[in-house]
């Protein structure tokens, strides 16, 4: 099997694409030119712009990193502790060991010691599902350490494949609210949020940990032990089963949604005040993030001992 | 040849093409890298008898 680009010996394949490419082709060409392009397509950010990446030690999020690097972007990474056990350290390791490598700043934050719990903590109260309190609770330090430390943009590392389970998902509800929010950037709708960006919507999932193999990035392989019958990884087999038969299906459930789908769910136009606890922007008086942390807080908090209890 | 996630060695008589090797042992190539001595393969490669690679899953969930 050839390079499409070079002729030579191709170790990628791209079905999707009905092609494949040697590694320097791949990494440098295929790779590198789709970052370039969703960045400029969607006006993602400047040459100048102080760019926040939110990093976890996985594939996506350290191929963004050293993308953005390698493009001459003045990029950092964050990282935040959710106290998993040794998962939560051999992933932290490998953030601080990737920032020395690129030479970059690497700001990590421990949950525990911002929010006063842990995910597995958050994850035995079974109030919600551990994914969904773990994201809450990344959104909301990642969006309050950017805007603290200046930044002008937060970058994550999502995915094609990523952005197609979620649209599958709401398809699937019909969320409608969600689905006039999806999208590669998320404008600052609040003082208190900062500009989201995905500049890795447009590579599919396999194809950022190629990427990293080719690099020689050493991310974290093993998956998070609280992930186990996660909805988003049901749609992604599902979609891969059809992608086997189809390549390509999943890019086009994306696109055509980007291109022809979402005009037809305009933005609901709630307005955002400022949550009654942190400040944080929220259609309600407290954010998702104070009311989730509140219920952990409780359940794990020693009860006052009643002086007058027998 | 050693399989990830969780993590698992299985046996396999070669020489085989890589796309036969993931099909017989019921997994999709587009949701796995295979790797021999840190270099990728290609479902059209052939690994051999003696060979030991290594198929990495590239699938990820939970909260981004």
């Amino acid at each position: 099997m050839k390079c499409r680009r070079c002729r030579g010996r191709a170790v990628v394949e791209v079905p999707r694409a009905n092609a494949a490419f040697c590694s320097a082709c791949f990494t440098d060409h295929y790779v590198r030119n789709l970052v370039v392009r969703a960045i400029r397509h969607d006006r993602m950010f400047g040459p100048d712009a102080r760019i926040l990446v939110a990093v976890s030690g996985g594939k996506d999020s350290l191929a963004l990193w050293q993308i953005l690097v390698d493009l001459g972007y003045e990029a950092d990474g964050m990282y935040v502790g959710l106290g998993i056990g040794g998962y939560s350290d051999r992933s932290g390791k490998v953030c601080q060991d990737f920032a020395d490598r690129l030479g970059r700043k690497l700001i990590a934050v421990d949950l525990e010691e911002y929010a006063g719990y842990t995910v597995p903590q958050a994850a035995a109260t079974k109030r919600r599902p551990a994914c969904s309190t773990c994201g809450t609770s990344k959104r909301h330090v990642f969006n309050a350490v950017a805007r603290d430390h200046g930044y002008d943009v937060l970058a994550t590392g999502h995915n094609l494949d990523d952005e197609v389970a979620v649209l599958f998902g709401n398809v699937l509800r019909w969320e409608t609210g969600y689905l006039a929010r999806q999208s590669p950037v998320l404008e600052s709708s609040h003082p208190s949020l900062v500009r989201k960006v995905k500049p890795l919507y447009r590579i599919a999932e396999r194809e950022t940990a190629a990427y990293c193999v080719l690099k020689g990035i050493d991310y974290v392989v093993e998956e998070c032990p609280l992930v186990d019958g996660n909805t988003q990884l049901k749609y992604k087999r599902a979609l891969d089963a059809l992608e086997e038969q189809s390549p390509g299906t999943k890019h086009n459930f994306l696109f055509g949604f980007l291109d022809k789908g979402k005009e037809h769910f305009p933005a609901d136009g709630v307005e955002l005040r400022e949550c009654e606890s942190c400040g944080s922007a929220t259609p309600g008086d407290t954010c998702a993030y104070c009311r989730a942390r509140s219920a952990v807080l409780l359940t794990i908090q020693p009860r006052p001992v009643d002086p007058d209890s027998p | 040849m050693k399989l990830r996630n969780p993590d698992r060695e299985v046996t396999v008589t070669g020489p085989l093409r890589v796309r036969d090797l993931l099909v017989g042992v019921g997994l999709h190539p587009n949701a796995v890298l295979v790797i021999r001595d840190r270099e990728l393969l290609t479902g059209e490669d052939t690994v051999a008898d003696t060979d030991t690679v290594e198929v990495r899953p590239v699938i990820s969930g939970g909260a981004r």
